[in-house]
């Protein structure tokens, strides 16, 4: 049964934001070419990159690297770097997020409770590089309120 | 500001339709919970700009429910958490809960919805997609979760280490229930506890587990705000639901009948 995962942004509660993701299983995988300034690809890795997604503080724009349809890697390839506000984010939210994501790929889990995460911009831009390999493509789109 | 609401659900829901509507669902709660839109009815009913007779009717059934939870837990879940109506602690659940109604009622039995770390699973995982993931071992057939339909097997849901971010301190095994998680990782000290007006301590993260997604957030953020002692009664007694809890020392405990929700190393 081929499968879809959306995200949608709401503001139910006022709470922050949720990484969750699941790759999508029955789907042809894509190859988007490595931008600048990232590492480069190992033989075996596909990259897929998200859209830049705007926020009130600035684009930010994730790129997933995978092997064999696992997620190794994730490079973020744009966050605002403006404020002192941003460096924190990027030094700090950035990687966790990171974390987040390779941690919930390599415990083999469907979803996760608990965590919750400010970062909307990196969450849609991780989902629409997921969605790359979506068969359903547009389909499976973010829908972002945020 | 926003918590964001993933869909696993079967293609069929997105060609049938199905999907866009729990999703429309969601945007409609929104317009009519939210505690940050001023147009809201939960802003104008806080405002005292209208009556509950003016809401939605939704309003009125969250805030009956709101009170049977407040009754049961001894006052230590409330609808007005900081002195002002704000029925946000029941209305994610619950809306999460209802959107993956609205999938089953159009007929799909298996999906897993997740609002902001609130999870509600409806039947269990098709086993292609584990197989399809490349993985080692295999958690078919482990006790408590039975998922319904052979070639299914139980969602596998992570709960967020509170001292580790990015890890997870456990992983369970849910068919037809849901999961949710009330604790400090990734929002500080944001429970209060309604008898003290100060945030609760002794916990760092408290899940519940059980049928209704709607209940087991309300429930988590009610033992949560308990403390640890009282905490780990109150949720003994509840029928239908178990818990786990880690506290701000690293112990954790569990109701008698969790132990089958853990899937096998």
């Amino acid at each position: 049964m081929r499968r879809v995962l959306v995200a949608v942004v709401v503001t139910v509660a006022g709470l922050v934001a949720l990484l969750s993701f699941k790759t999508h299983m029955n789907s042809s995988e894509r190859t988007v070419g490595s931008p600048p300034s990232v590492p480069p690809l190992l033989p075996g890795e596909h990259a897929l990159t998200g859209r830049a997604i705007r926020t009130v503080y600035g684009p930010v724009q994730v790129r997933v690297v995978e092997r064999s349809r696992t997620i190794i890697g994730v490079n973020i390839l744009q966050h605002p770097a403006e404020t002192t506000m941003d460096i924190q984010i990027g030094q700090f939210a950035f990687p966790r997020l990171v974390g987040e994501t390779l941690a919930a790929q390599s415990a083999r889990i469907d979803s996760v409770s608990g965590a919750t995460y400010t970062s909307n911009g990196y969450i849609s831009s991780l989902q629409s590089a997921l969605d790359e390999r979506s068969a359903l493509g547009k389909q499976g789109a973010l829908d972002n309120r945020a | 500001m926003g918590t964001v609401v993933s869909f696993d659900v079967p293609a069929a829901a997105v060609v049938g339709g199905s999907l866009e509507a729990a999703v429309r669902w969601l945007h409609w709660v929104d317009r009519i919970f939210s505690p940050y839109r001023p147009d809201s009815d939960v802003s104008l009913l806080a405002a005292a700009e209208v009556t509950v007779d003016g809401c939605a009717p939704e309003v009125a059934e969250v805030i009956s429910a709101c009170t049977a939870v407040r009754l049961c837990s001894g006052g230590y879940f409330t609808a007005a958490p900081g002195g002002v109506f704000d029925p946000s602690g029941y209305v994610k659940g619950w809306a999460v809960e209802r959107a993956a109604a609205i999938l089953s009622a159009a007929g799909s039995t298996s999906h897993l919805v997740n609002g902001g770390g609130d999870v509600q699973c409806v039947g269990g995982r098709p086993r292609s997609a584990l197989s399809a993931a490349g993985a080692s071992g295999s958690s078919a057939g482990s006790a408590g979760s039975s998922s319904g339909l052979p070639g299914e097997e139980p969602w596998r849901v992570g709960i967020a280490d509170p001292f580790h971010r990015g890890g997870l301190a456990l992983v369970i095994e849910a068919a037809d229930s849901a999961v949710a998680t009330s604790g400090t990782a990734e929002r500080g000290a944001h429970i209060i506890d309604p008898h003290r007006g100060h945030p609760a301590a002794g916990l760092a993260s408290l899940t519940v587990v059980g049928p209704s997604l709607a209940l087991a957030d309300a429930y988590a953020t009610a033992a949560f705000a308990m403390g640890p002692a009282r905490a780990r009664d109150w949720t003994e007694s509840l029928p239908g639901y178990e818990a786990y809890a880690i506290t701000e020392n690293g112990d954790t405990w569990q109701t008698a009948g969790f132990a089958p929700h853990i899937a096998p190393a």
